[in-house]
């Protein structure tokens, strides 16, 4: 099942990296060939993850919860060490990343003419870099991993792009960075406060998160959180740190929005699962309300701006701001039904989403304007698109059956969220399957129905084998997820509970008081322990 | 008889070829070939040298110098033959990218 | 064959993935064959599976139920939902109409769509539909039913923008497509609604099984009285939307945008039912929440009046018969909010008998006249088109409530339920309500029908009776219109005949009703008062026939009431300006609004990213220029200096080799000199 045993996540990070050095050595006029091995590379990059799933059951955890864990010293005088592992919460996003990866490549075969060869090189370095960040457990390795994402999608948006390109390349890229900056400095006091409490200086994941069951840093744990949080958000994008994304999917080509829907807005859903939430849940609890309403302005505002637009991808951008809202607010709610929605709506995101910037760019090849006015009557020339389309937009607002998966998403969450005492969240986050039912429909009705009045649009051709093979696998996934979940509920199931067991436990002092010798360490402790109790466990 | 002083006028003589060779011919190939000469008088002193004080360190360094000469002009040629393949000329006057 | 009800939607669903996949290549025959085969096949399965319910032993409480479900779907903490199918007789009376009727509408559907390019396409639509709408039927949780209920919601949106390049109204300027989307649109408000209240009901009870809710909400005690009313409420939001009640009513119309056989199949017999269906399903709940059934009763006596009314002004044939629907829905959920559940589910079969009929008999007439739906344009049909003249009068008089066909019993039941519950204003507004309806539907026929033809002698020459194809359903449809109603003979009539009553026994154990049994079980009301109800009802029904043929007969006469109505029939004609109403009141801020934030999305939001740029790059230029004059300065002096320093010596650097050369020999010359002369 597993033919790579400890060495597979290795493998799976790394296959990508090879694929872009192989390319780097063929000559440059090679388009064609540049492309086929590219995408043989990424497809080989499926293949190679596919044991995730099918040893999943099979594999050994770690003790935390982690399987196919691999670990090596690397950097001794700091204490990062290169370890790698996946829980099933990870596992799922390093599989939706694969395919994502694969179908982005095998979409941009006659949508990249120019640079060829460097535009596959960075889709192939991006691989690794989104695969790193999902695989890390050590805080040092992911931060390398989060960061080194970062440039190949700006060039994707700054070479590849539309007409606004560099101004959206380097708002993506100085918006992230920004708030990346400042996550670093969260994870650099989180290092050192666990040196000064537990005595070693660790980035080790699995350590930092028993920090979580720590009394007594409320207000550092504040500040950290917020400094993730802004790192996070803005990469979500939440309400009101959106703006980049509109801008970068438009800019970009359909292959960078693709994995950037698909893929990079779902790194900071995940860091909050892995980190703000493990690490800091007493801060997460402190500042949840707001996070809650920014989750609901986001949901909400994104739909309603989204219902305006008259740019095709802008508005399937807006679409993505709403649904983070979603997934954001399943995760908030710290129930066991809401992060476990939180996540599988992150994957149906990443499917439904990635299929909807697909398909925008089916059309741009062919028409090279995204202005939906441009559209109209497309059903009757390009009927498979129009029924894909169907499908995906279906799956994009909730059709519970067809395809059903983001409906199971919605519904887990919603039921998540609603276990909340107060109701409204809940109520507020549903107003959201009305109006996305309403963006949604009524780009579908300005584009594939109405009368096919525009000369230009009289002679598209319909999908060709390739195109339909970019779409076909993300609709039967959809199907799969809707009609029977059960096999990610669960995957899912073990580490959610163990993180809203880790959310929702009594803090205690840490036991490793015997180690700490310095003096200040010690009175502070004692300090601690005067001032704590009140601090309880207090949940909402 | 011959004695040192001899073998000394002939390489003095045969440096001041080279020397004036060196000074005044514009072709390289030519300046290359005096200074050959220039070397082979040093080398005539070691082995008249050597051959008035006996020991062998004198021709030791002759062969020695013999050894360098070769590899310098080897290297010396393999410049002239870059230079002409750049400039199409080996007039010494036309290379002056080192002024100031 | 009950384990295997989950086959029933399945069937029609792998003529789906046949015609959808294969349709276009295939010759439209084989297409039409398909699509009434597999619909036929449930219709059997169906038969043989409510045979043998029926055969079944009844369980504890006397309810012959069947269950199945293994497969795991939703496995969540809260509430876990798997994948649920059950039949009992409250399901199994849908599952007969839908099949059943849908196969006829299948049938009739091969005749009237010969003409389509989008054949395969409106199969494909249609066999969905059927897979759907099953699904919802055989549900044996919410959740399952709520794939059902949005699938059918799906597939009509899908059906009425069928012509999705058509102008629909007008006079609104809708299209087809926005028909469609506005159905849609207004049904996601009502889910909305709905999807709280099974939020609710899952936190509350832990469960969303429709057998397990029913035994924990009759004894969920009082402290839980309020949440059930709330769900009850928020579940009737649902039903609103689904079944075209106020305030959700206004798809319903536009609607009829869709084929005409879509019109009958969705849009009056099955699926704009499907809100009574999950009223009555969910009626141990509403017994526990009497002030919801009130909220019910009024919407639904509301409903019923007011559609009927907007019926009377109606010109286009469809939209007639789509107020008619509404209307009948209204008295329906009247039925349910008076606790006579069975009267309503009574009235949902005959009503899609009936209704079906009508529909088939507008399409056929629309075939017939080639496209043309407005009434005003038509008359004297009867001569041309018998068959579909004489079916249409048999259902017009069943809507009637004509004694001795189908609407006659239901109708008459539900104002019996209505009277013997005590509500006397319920009972009042329904029995207007069925004067208007004699009203318009006489005037409908008499308009459409009879007097003298008014479309031109052009049209008139084109005007010609169905095939059979059409008109075979149009029969059999007439024949269930008058003897569907039998089922149910009151108790009062015939006692000692053999299927008295039946409809009631078979269908009672499957409702949990508050008033302990609601018509016919109870005993003690007087055969009397039914008798003279019944006699009034009918009196209602014949005045309003009476009234609309008068008024018809004559060519001035309809002009001149509405003269003399003057604003009252403005209001009416122009459907008590709802449309326009919530337009004004509901969309244009809703817009309004949308772009509001989209301004403050580019300006405000994003006005303080670029803000912070540009703030950035001013605090840069400004550096700029510090660094290039100030800090700069003093680099540049030093190199300046240095540039000097280079004019000066660099002209000893000549660059010829010899040159050095020369001066170096000058040197050891000079050298040796100095020390030979020193020396």
């Amino acid at each position: 099942m597993n033919p790579f045993g400890d060495q597979l996540l290795n493998v799976i990070t790394f296959v990508p990296l090879a694929g872009a050095l192989v390319l780097l050595l063929l000559p440059k006029e090679k388009n064609e060939l540049v492309a086929r091995l590219a995408t043989a590379f990424a497809g080989l990059g499926v293949l190679v993850s596919l044991p995730l799933w099918f040893a999943w059951q099979s594999a050994p955890t770690d003790g935390h919860g982690f399987r196919f864990v691999f670990e090596t010293g690397w950097i001794p005088s700091i204490g990062a060490r290169y370890i790698v592992g996946v829980d099933g919460i990870s596992m799922l996003l390093v599989l939706l990343t694969t395919i994502m990866g694969f179908i982005a490549i095998l979409s941009s075969w006659t949508a990249i003419q120019t640079r060829v060869k460097g535009f596959y090189v960075f889709m192939l370095i991006l691989q690794t870099g989104m695969l790193g960040v999902f695989v890390s457990l050590d805080l040092f390795l992911f931060y390398i991993f989060w960061e080194v994402m970062l440039v190949p999608m700006y060039f994707i948006i700054g070479i590849w792009g539309g007409k606004r390109k560099l101004y959206a390349a380097i708002k993506f890229f100085l918006y992230t960075l920004f708030g990346s900056v400042l996550m670093l400095l969260g994870i650099i006091a989180l290092y050192f406060y666990h040196q000064k409490v537990a005595g070693i200086f660790t980035f080790d994941i699995r350590y930092l998160q028993a920090m979580g069951t720590w009394a007594g840093w409320f207000d550092l744990q504040c500040w950290i959180w917020l400094a993730f949080f802004l790192g996070f958000a803005i990469k979500v994008p939440m309400f009101p740190f959106h703006t980049w994304l509109p801008d970068a999917h438009v800019e970009a080509p359909t292959a960078g929005s693709v994995i950037l829907a698909a893929v990079l807005l779902k790194m900071g859903t995940y860091g909050f699962v892995r980190f703000s939430l493990p690490m800091m849940p007493e801060a997460t609890k402190h500042y949840l309300p707001w996070a809650l309403t920014l989750c609901v302005i986001g949901i909400i505002y994104g739909a309603m701006v989204a219902m305006v637009q008259k740019d095709w991808k802008k508005l399937v951008a807006y679409s993505s701001v709403s649904h983070l809202g979603f997934c954001m607010i399943g995760i908030f709610a710290l129930t066991a039904d809401g992060i476990t929605g939180g996540v599988l709506q992150m994957l149906n995101h990443g499917l439904a989403t990635g299929a909807l910037f697909l398909i925008v760019g089916l059309v741009y090849e062919r028409r090279h304007t995204r202005e939906i006015s441009e559209y109209g009557g497309l059903w009757k020339v390009m009927p498979l698109f129009a029924v894909l389309f169907m499908i995906m937009m279906l799956s994009s607002i909730g059709m519970p059956g067809i395809p059903g998966n983001g409906f199971i998403g919605e519904f887990t969450i919603l039921m998540g969220v609603f276990a909340l005492p107060q109701k409204f969240w809940a109520v507020l986050a549903a107003t959201g399957i009305v109006l996305g039912a309403a963006y949604m429909l009524w780009l579908y009705q300005r584009t594939m129905f109405g009368e096919l009045s525009n000369e230009k649009n009289k002679s598209l051709k319909d999908l060709n084998f390739r195109e339909t093979a970019t779409l076909v696998p993300l609709v039967l996934l959809s199907f799969w997820i809707g009609l029977y979940p059960k096999p990610f509920f669960n995957i899912l199931a073990e580490p959610v509970h163990k993180l809203v067991a880790q959310v929702e436990q009594t803090w205690q002092y840490p036991e490793e008081v015997s180690v700490l010798t310095e003096d200040n360490v010690l009175v502070r402790l004692e300090d601690l322990k005067e001032t704590a109790p009140e601090e309880g466990n207090e949940v909402h | 008889m011959l004695t040192v002083s001899h073998v000394m006028i002939l390489s003095l003589v045969l440096f001041g070829i080279g020397v004036f060779g060196v000074l005044t011919r514009r072709n390289i190939l030519i300046v290359l070939m005096s200074l050959e000469l220039i070397l082979n008088a040093a080398n005539l002193n070691f082995v008249a040298f050597s051959w008035a004080h006996p020991g062998i360190q004198g021709q030791v360094f002759a062969l020695f110098v013999i050894c360098v000469a070769a590899g310098e002009v080897a290297v010396g040629l393999a410049i002239l033959i870059t230079l002409f393949r750049n400039r199409n000329s080996v007039n010494i006057d036309e290379f002056h990218l080192m002024k100031g | 064959m009950l384990d295997f009800i989950w086959l029933i939607p399945l069937i029609p669903l792998a003529g789906v993935l046949i015609n959808g996949f294969f349709g276009r290549r295939m010759p439209l025959k084989v297409v039409g064959v398909i699509a009434c085969a597999t619909v036929l096949a449930a219709f059997l399965l169906s038969v043989g599976a409510v045979v043998q319910l029926a055969g079944s032993e009844p369980n504890a409480d006397g309810l012959r139920i069947h269950e199945v479900g293994e497969l795991d779907w939703i496995p969540l903490d809260a509430v876990s939902v798997p994948w649920e199918f059950s039949l009992d007789p409250l399901g199994s009376v849908l599952l007969l109409v839908v099949t059943g009727v849908g196969f006829l509408i299948h049938v009739y559907s091969i005749g009237y769509m010969a003409h389509e390019k989008d054949y395969a396409r409106f199969f494909t639509y249609l066999n969905l539909f059927m897979g759907m709408m099953l699904t919802l039927v055989l549900a044996g949780n919410m959740m399952v039913m709520f794939v059902g209920w949005e699938g059918v919601g799906l597939c009509s949106y899908l059906l009425i923008g069928f012509y999705y390049d058509k102008p629909f109204d007008t006079r609104t300027g809708l299209t087809c497509a926005d028909a469609g989307r506005k159905a849609f649109i207004t049904n996601r408000i009502g889910d909305f609604a709905f999807l709280i209240g099974v939020l609710y009901l899952a936190i509350n009870f832990g469960t969303l099984t429709f057998s397990e809710i029913s035994e924990k909400v009759t004894h969920a005690g009082p402290g839980s009285h309020a949440l059930l009313v709330g769900v009850g409420i928020l579940l009737f939001l649902g039903a609103c939307g689904k079944s075209a009640q106020i305030p959700l009513y206004v798809w319903l119309p536009d609607a009829m945008a869709g084929p005409t056989p879509v019109s009958a199949l969705i849009h009056a017999a099955t699926m704009v039912t499907a809100g009574v269906y999950m009223v009555a399903r969910m009626s141990a709940l509403y017994a526990q929440a009497p002030e919801a059934m009130a909220v019910i009763a009024a919407v639904g006596a509301l409903t019923a009046i007011f559609a009927a009314i907007m019926g009377t002004a109606a010109t286009d044939i469809k939209k007639v018969l789509a107020y008619s629907t509404v209307s009948q829905l209204g008295y329906m959920f009247a039925a349910l909010g008076v606790g006579a559940y069975v009267a309503g589910i009574f009235h949902l079969m005959t009503h899609a008998f009936f209704k079906a009929l009508l529909f088939l008999g507008a399409g056929s007439v629309i075939h017939g006249m080639n496209g043309e739906q407005d009434i005003t344009k038509m008359g004297g049909l009867r001569k041309k088109m018998p068959r579909t003249y004489w079916t249409f009068l048999v259902a017009t008089l069943a809507i009637a409530g004509i004694p001795g066909l189908a609407g006659f019993f239901s109708k008459d039941e539900i104002l019996w339920g209505a009277w013997s519950s005590g509500n006397k204003m319920v009972w009042l507004t329904l029995a207007a309500a069925a004067g208007v309806t004699a009203f318009y539907m006489f005037r409908l026929v008499y308009l459409t029908f009879w007097g003298r033809f008014r479309g031109g002698d052009e049209a008139e020459s084109h005007v010609h009776e169905s095939n059979n194809l059409m008109t075979v359903p149009l029969m059999i449809l007439a024949g269930l219109a008058i003897v569907g109603g039998w089922v149910g003979f009151p108790n009062s009539f015939l006692k000692d005949a053999p299927f008295i009553h039946s409809f009631h026994h078979w269908l009672a154990p499957a409702i949990a009703d508050s008033h302990g049994g609601g018509h016919g079980a109870e005993a003690s009301h007087s055969a009397g008062v039914e008798f003279g109800l019944m006699a009034l009802a009918v009196g209602i029904a014949l005045c309003g026939i009476f009234l609309a043929l008068q008024i018809y007969k004559s060519s001035s006469l309809p002009q001149k009431i509405a003269d003399t109505l003057g604003p009252v029939y403005k209001l009416v004609r122009n459907l008590f300006w709802v449309d326009e109403l919530y337009n004004l009141v509901v969309l244009r801020p809703f817009y309004a609004v949308c772009r509001g934030f989209r301004w403050v999305d580019i300006h405000v939001v994003d006005g303080l990213v670029n803000g912070t740029r540009n703030a950035t790059l001013g605090l840069s230029y400004i550096s700029n220029l510090h660094d290039r004059v100030v800090v700069d300065g003093l680099v540049n002096l030093t190199g300046w200096t240095t540039t000097l320093f280079h004019r000066m010596l660099g002209r000893v650097q000549t660059g010829m080799i010899q040159t050095y050369l020369s001066v170096m020999l000058l040197g050891v010359f000079i050298l040796i000199a100095y020390y030979t002369l020193a020396g």
